[in-house]
Formats: structure tokens, sequence, C-alpha cells
């Protein structure tokens, strides 16, 4: 299953404070969307908006060609900054928690999820409890739980950034080839500039509040070779010197 | 582990007894107060009539006991259901604080007449007492402790499917819980109270009966021995309700 998202002269105000403002966004089905800024620039937000969560004030945004917000909410599973486990469910539990919520007997919901665990190299920490776990293990949970509600759409808000950059980095490349793997549209949203170009298809950067999309830079995804590989070579340093200039400047570099 | 945490309250508690068991058989409290010896009893005295009257003093605090069980299990199925309704809106919440608030500010020593004006000598004005004193620590606490879920761990829920009642099941209530367990603890310590306050205000029967009758004929020995019963029924019920929360609030 794939989809679309679409977003037209976003506009999104609190109270009186301007937060995104002038957002036109396309990402294509099974595309990898990254989304950059420097803090407190929207980013979270847009996702939110994306996924329903919250109501746009001005704009328009289409998920598989569906305006209406629930449609939105059906087509999107959204990942929230913290990896959100339920302490009082066990990690299996905690994966399999969408299945649960659309009404699949706790058997059925724990036999899929355990699959993801084996999958996922979670295989003996199915019991576990969620303060047991690596803040890896968590993150991957976390993903697990998304990825389980079937939904077209993922939208993943920093979703390894309390992460060491070590961890961080080995998360990065294991999510590569599983995002690959499940054909899902994904918006990814970001601060670290390395992240962004390895995992997606383009990067958007956002200006600070309120956020508007500078430019689109490249991503790297679907570059073969290993990480260390893919992030030292010559043509991934030129992206991130690119987006490091728009981040700092917020305008394209002059050539 | 175990001996360090009881060791220390038992030896604050036997230090007490002993201080008091010396006052008393010597006099020497009697004397201070300006009583005649027999109105200042000692713990050993108090222990006594506890052995030579446990008949009598079982039978009442048998029929006490079933009032606070009854009228603690009617606060808490009240404080549940008031705690939860004021969580479901803002409206409801700014509408019915309020009157939870002002149940609290009732006393209870003048409503218990009342109640048993109207409901008689039974059982049912004993439980209203304690149910009215029971109430507020219950309702209150569950609402607090609804109150403390996290707000990105809801919209997880709604982004995956989550119902109201979902939401409700598996992140609201577990958020809770501790909370409640709180609001229960204290309501079981303060429901002997108000069984009291409910069979002075009328009743054949109880501890608090018994009291009033020993009060009269100056019995002071045997009134301490109710009180004693009282205060250990408190505790039962206050350390069951923590054994209770310890097997089913895990994940603390």
């Amino acid at each position: 299953m794939t989809a679309t998202v679409s977003a037209r002269g976003l506009n999104h105000r609190y109270g009186s404070l301007r937060a995104l403002e002038a957002i036109d966004l396309e990402v294509g089905a099974g595309e990898v969307l990254a989304i950059a800024g420097p803090s407190g620039c929207g980013k979270s937000t847009l996702l939110e908006l994306i996924g329903g969560l919250a109501v746009q004030s001005e704009g328009k945004i289409e998920v598989a060609h569906q305006e209406s917000r629930s449609g939105r909410l059906r087509g999107c599973a959204w990942m929230p900054q913290r990896d959100c486990l339920l302490p009082w469910y066990s990690a299996l539990d905690n994966a399999a928690l969408a299945l649960l919520n659309q009404g699949r007997s706790k058997l059925e919901a724990r036999t899929d999820a355990a699959e993801r665990f084996e999958h996922f190299g979670l295989t003996g920490f199915e019991q576990a409890r969620p303060d047991e776990l690596s803040g890896g293990m968590r993150q991957r949970v976390a993903f697990i739980r998304t990825l389980l509600s079937g939904k077209p759409v993922l939208l993943l808000d920093e979703p390894l950034a309390a992460l060491d950059a070590i961890t961080r980095g080995e998360l990065q490349e294991w999510l590569a080839p599983v995002l690959a793997e499940s054909g899902d549209t994904v918006l990814l949203v970001t601060h670290d500039v390395e992240e962004a170009i390895y995992l997606a298809d383009r990067v958007a950067v956002l200006s600070p509040r309120p956020g508007r999309i500078v430019a689109t830079v490249e991503g790297a995804r679907g570059t073969s070779g290993s990480r260390d590989e893919v992030v030292s070579s010559p043509d991934f340093n030129r992206r991130r010197e690119e987006l490091l200039h728009l981040l700092r400047t917020g305008e394209e570099p002059t050539a | 582990m175990r001996l360090k945490t009881w060791l220390p309250p038992l030896l604050v508690v036997l230090a007490l007894v002993g201080l008091w068991q010396l006052a008393a058989a010597s006099g020497f409290m009697a004397d201070a107060l300006g009583l005649e010896e027999f109105l200042v009893p000692s713990p050993s005295e108090i222990a006594d009539v506890l052995w030579q009257d446990r008949d009598l003093i079982l039978d009442n605090a048998g029929t006490t006991l079933v009032e606070i069980v009854a009228g603690f299990g009617l606060a808490l199925l009240c404080g549940l259901s008031v705690g939860v309704a004021l969580r479901s809106s803002d409206l409801v919440r700014r509408a019915g604080y309020p009157l939870v608030v002002a149940s609290q500010t009732i006393p209870v020593i003048v409503i218990a007449p009342v109640l048993v004006v109207w409901f008689g000598y039974g059982i049912w004005p004993k439980l209203l007492v304690i149910a009215l004193i029971c109430f507020f620590p219950i309702a209150v606490n569950t609402l607090d402790g609804l109150r403390q879920t996290d707000p990105e761990a809801v919209k997880m829920m709604r982004s995956l499917d989550g119902s109201r009642l979902c939401i409700f099941r598996r992140i609201e209530v577990p958020t809770a819980l501790p909370s409640i367990f709180t609001g229960a603890r204290i309501a079981a310590a303060v429901a002997v109270i108000g069984a009291v306050f409910g069979e002075w205000a009328g009743s054949d029967k109880g501890l608090g009966h018994l009291i009033l009758q020993d009060n009269a004929q100056l019995m002071t020995a045997r009134m301490f021995a109710s009180v004693f019963v009282l205060s250990l029924i408190a505790i039962v019920l206050y350390a069951l309700i923590g054994l209770l929360e310890r097997v089913v609030v895990r994940w603390r």
C-alpha cells in the first residue's frame, strides 16, 4: 500500500504566534522526505498537521488524495520524539498496540509483533519492560509499533534524536533497508544533517519561525555501500555543506 | 532490609508504650492530671481488658468492620465515577469540582444525626457518613491521576487507531492507578473515624457505640481497648490496599 502526501498553502498560528507560513509540499508514494530546520521552526507542527493530530489555520492537506482530517488520521502513523512506550506493557505488547487498538485478538497481535521482533534483532526481549531496554532498543520497539499499524504514511518526529552518536549511526544504518523494504511513504523530521541526507530521497529545509520551505536538497537514499562509505563520499560531503549553509543562512549557496 | 524498615518504628512504639506503662502504673500520670488512678489505665491494664472482654469487643468490631468495608466500597464506587466524570470534559469539571470540594466541608458530626433521622438506626446512616468522608480523597486523587496522562501518548494512540475507550483503558487508567491507590489508602485510614461518628449519632452496636457506653460508665481501660482495635482495623485496611497496589501497579 502506498500513498502520496500533499500540502498546499499551509499556514499555522498558535494565537498570534505564526508557526508555519506558505508551506507547499509534495511527497511521492514510497518516497522518504526529510524535514530539517532550526529548533522551534515548526517541523514537528508540520508533521502533526499532516497526521491530522492538529488542524491547520489555513491551507489544504491531502493524504492518498483524501482531504478529510479523519482520512489523514487513517492514513498516517505518527512516531513521537519521545518513544512513548507504555511502562505497564511488555515490549511486545507495546509493539502490538496498534493491532490491539484495531480490535485484533491478543494472540494474533502478539504473534505478528513477535515476528518483527525476530526480524529486527529483538528476540529474547519480548517480555522485557520498557525500562529494561536500551535507548536503541526502545526506539526499535516504537518503530515496530508504528510500522505494525499498517498505515501507508509514516511520520517520524526526530526518532533518533535522544540516542548517543554511535547508536544513532547504527540505527540509521538499520532504518535505511527497513524503510526500503516497507515501501511506505515517510516524512522524517530531524535536525541531524547527516541523518537527513543519508535516509531521505529529498531534504526540505525550513527557515526559523515562522517556518517556510527555503529549499530542497537531494538526499543520498539508495546509494550503495555501508553507511561509513556513503557519508564519507565527496558527493555526500557536498550535499552536507550545501544543507549546512542553507540551515545557517536560510539562503541557497552562491556558486 | 526488612529489619531496617520495621525496626525503627517498632522501637519508637515500644518506647512510647513503655513510658506510658511506667507513668501510669506508678500513679505519676493520675497525680499529674489530678485524677483517680482507675481513670488512667496503663497499657498492661488495657491489654488485660482486651483479653477478658474479647468476645464483646470482637462482636462489636465485626459490626463496625462491616460498616467500614461497605461504606468504603460505596465511596470507592462514587469517588471513581465522579473522578472519571470530572475528567470527561472541561465544562463538567468546572461545574462539578466546587461541589466535590463542598462535600468535604460538610461537618460530618452535624450531618450524622440528620442521617439517623432520615434513615433510622440501621447500617445506612453509618455507611453514608463513611462514604461522605472517604469520597473526597478518592475522587480528587482519581481526577489528579487521570490528569497526569501524557498528551504525547494520547496523540500516539489516536494516530494508531486508538478509540476514546482504548485511550481510557490503555493510557489513562494505568496512569491514574498509583494516584487512585493513594486516595484509597487515605480513605481507608479515615473510614474508621466515619464509622465512629456514624455510630455515635445513633446505634445499638459497634465499637463506637461501645466507646460511648464505656465513657458513660468511666470504663476508660475498655475505651482504650476499643480504640486500639479501631486503629488495628485502619492499619490492616491500609496495609491491604498497599499490598494490592504492589500487585496491580507492578511497573513502579
